[in-house]
């Protein structure tokens, strides 16, 4: 694997002013201490392990839901991640258990990368009663409430408004943690995003709303899907501070998150940051790659980011090649622990499909 | 045709504590009393602060629970239920007030694609205990798209709850309920309704769901209405009574879920059914109503055709004289059930 090129449209960073001129209001929040750093991967082999291990669980589940789904053992729709996975893991990293998320229909990394059982989601997608969902949602609905993890979901932009209730009940209920969107690039287009972003920002909620743009809406162009070079261009319109990042550098992900959650958890509202990506696979299992080249293609998988990590790392002596091949072996031994777990678990029930639609009421 | 005895049950009995007041105020009542009793209730919603609310019903209670509980939201409804559902999931109660039941349609994807199907679709994982507040239906001239009665599309989506209170005691009582409930609820008020006063039992006092309340009783028609056509179809059993027609009067007051024993037993008693709704005819929850009795042995009890009495299939209109006309008066409920009894 090639680590030897950055991402082929190194984005520009840019950032937005707060809501209100600084200068005219001693109230806004200032920048005069400068925003709280991330540690440093390199510096850390202990994180960097974290991270590497997020990137390739990740990765291997993805492949191997891909295989199976191709060999009939799967059913369904399936929307994968490759080659987004740094976005997930550098926000995660950034993030407490109790912090919430939501997540896309393309939402298996955010789900490892919160801290999702891989057996249970395995269980899911394979349709099982001891699946996050017990079968019930599937790939696009996956869900793990127990590690903040408000769900998956099947509409673009449905999660944005619910992060912001999810931070919304943050500020009521005075804790310090934050609610994190995950989004496409094809989300911002929807009213939702609008009205989610608005709402947070002009409630100061402890959210941050993270663009994964991959540069396409399933085969709809980013650049003709909006009239504005770059998501974070959005969040003017909001008067929150937006940011764009190399979405395949973990690291940067993990710098730009990091900072937003302090400005979320000191109460100083949202933050738009837009990490520029792409998606190796198709949009879904439909798609035949009609709207991108070859050479796309193959360019950005030169700039993988699990293989742009590996190599930053073993140059920076974080990790040895020993490390590293360690960790690859423990990731695939997992998959393949969840996929046996999977296989040999109970299906889903329909006896409890009625019993499942409500809430018990209690007495 | 056989004459009876009817009995007019009315609204609540008078028991001590009750108060005679406004179905608005009966709804503030609630509100305020769940947002004393628990800290998690908190109501979101557009002008519902110091304006009071486009109807009056939060009136007051800004000063009372302030600001961050009587939250004032920007127009955006979409966001305003996706905020209450976050908040739901995140262990909160909120209310919605979404300010016309026609503005739904702007939230419709958090309602019925997030609301309505989280708790199922994450394997009961979590839940939504959301109440959703709209005034409904017509009557104010405000023409088509503030006038209209949605509360079929709602009982058509699994994991929604669908409450329509028709007195001030039930809207305090189901208004409780469903703070109470874990999952999302829609409250359909009709804004007729407001204004009308009650008597409404003191303290938190909770109406179940699925518990149909007989609002008149007689032997030869059996009238099930919804909304604001209890009002109008006890007026008209009222009426009927003094010409030796007895009607028993039902108002199903949750139509999921729905109290269908109730139903069927008056139906098997009295042999003839008219189902009132303001509701256009087509697609209706009087249609559910009527494949309910007709697929029970209720319909071997039947002197007559089940009969429906519904809104006009076309969009509400204007012109005061048009509007009336487009939904069913007290006078169309009389001769409608006159004439079912007469012809059977």
């Amino acid at each position: 694997m090639s680590a030897e090129t950055d991402a082929p449209q190194k984005p520009r960073r840019t950032r937005r002013p707060a809501r209100r001129d600084a200068a005219k209001d001693a109230d806004a929040p200032t920048m005069t201490e400068g925003p709280p750093k991330a540690p440093r991967l390199v510096a850390d082999p202990v994180l960097a392990r974290q991270a590497l291990s997020t990137m390739w669980q990740i990765r291997r589940f993805e492949e191997a839901v891909d295989d199976l789904f191709a060999r009939g053992l799967m059913h369904g729709t399936m929307h994968l991640s490759i080659g987004q996975e740094a976005v997930a893991t550098g926000a995660c990293l950034a993030l407490t258990r109790e912090d919430l998320i939501t997540s896309t229909h393309r939402g298996h990394g955010h789900c490892i990368a919160k801290g999702a059982q891989l057996d249970r989601m395995m269980a899911e997608l394979l349709a099982k009663q001891t699946g996050y969902c017990r079968g019930r949602g599937g790939s696009m609905h996956i869900a793990d409430v127990e590690t903040g993890n408000l769900g998956a979901n099947g509409i673009v932009g449905g999660g944005i408004p619910i992060a912001a209730g999810a931070a919304l009940a943050q500020k009521l209920r005075n804790t310090t943690n934050v609610a994190v969107s995950f989004f496409g690039d094809g989300a911002t287009n929807e009213g939702a995003f609008h009205e989610g972003l608005n709402l947070a920002a002009v409630w100061g909620l402890p959210a941050i709303f993270i663009c994964e743009n991959n540069g396409y809406g399933m085969s709809m162009s980013s650049s003709l899907s909006m009239a504005v070079p770059r998501v974070s261009d959005r969040a003017v319109g909001y008067g929150m501070p937006g940011v764009t990042v190399d979405g395949n550098d973990v690291q940067e992900v993990f710098d730009a998150v990091t900072e937003a959650v302090a400005r979320a958890r000191a109460g100083e509202g949202p933050t738009l940051i837009e990490a520029i990506t792409y998606r190796h696979k198709g949009h879904s299992k439909s798609d035949q790659n009609l709207y991108r080249t070859r050479e796309e293609i193959e360019k950005w998988r030169a700039a993988d980011p699990i293989g742009r990590f590996e190599a930053t790392l073993l140059d920076a002596g974080t990790l040895g090649q020993a490390d590293v091949h360690a960790v690859r072996a423990e990731v695939l031994e997992a998959i393949r622990a969840a996929i046996k777990a999977g296989n040999a678990a109970a299906p889903s029930r329909a006896d409890e499909l009625l019993s499942g639609v409500y809430a018990p009421v209690q007495e | 045709m056989t004459a009876s005895t009817t009995v007019e049950v009315g609204a609540a009995p008078a028991i001590d504590g009750s108060t005679e007041m406004s179905y608005s105020d009966a709804v503030r009542e609630a509100l305020s009393i769940a947002m004393t009793e628990d800290e998690r209730v908190f109501v979101l919603g557009e002008d519902i602060g110091i304006y009071g609310g486009a109807f009056g019903v939060t009136k007051g209670m800004l000063d009372k629970f302030g600001a961050e509980r009587i939250r004032d939201t920007p127009i955006s409804e979409l966001g305003i239920v996706g905020a209450a559902v976050g908040a739901a999931m995140c262990g909160l109660r909120p209310v919605v007030e979404i300010q016309f039941s026609d503005f739904t349609n702007q939230a419709m994807d958090q309602i019925v694609n997030q609301a309505a199907k989280i708790h199922f679709m994450l394997g009961g994982a979590a839940h939504v205990p959301m109440v959703l507040r709209a005034p409904t239906g017509s009557g104010t001239g405000a023409a088509a798209q503030h006038s209209q009665s949605l509360e079929a599309w709602f009982a058509h989506v699994p994991g929604l709850k669908v409450v329509l209170p028709a007195t001030a005691a039930d809207a305090k009582g189901l208004l409780l309920s469903a703070i109470d409930d874990p999952n999302p609820v829609i409250v359909l008020e009709h804004k007729l309704l407001y204004r009308t006063n009650g008597l409404v039992p003191a303290g938190n006092t909770r109406v179940p769901f699925g518990t149909a309340a007989v609002r008149h009783e007689g032997d030869d028609l059996t009238i099930v209405a919804t909304g604001i056509m209890v009002r109008k179809s006890v007026e008209a059993a009222t009426a009927l009574a003094a010409e030796g027609i007895g009607v028993t009067v039902i108002d199903p007051r949750t139509l999921v879920p729905f109290d269908e024993d109730t139903v069927l037993d008056a139906v098997k008693a009295t042999g003839r059914v008219l189902l009132v709704q303001e509701a256009p005819l087509t697609g209706g929850f009087a249609g559910e109503i009527a494949a309910r009795i007709a697929g029970s042995d209720a319909i071997y009890s039947l002197l007559a055709p089940i009969k429906r009495l519904c809104g006009l299939d076309a969009p509400m209109p204007y012109a005061p004289e048009l509007e009336r006309a487009s939904v069913p008066q007290v006078d169309d409920i009389t001769a409608a059930a006159r004439d079912l009894v007469r012809t059977s």
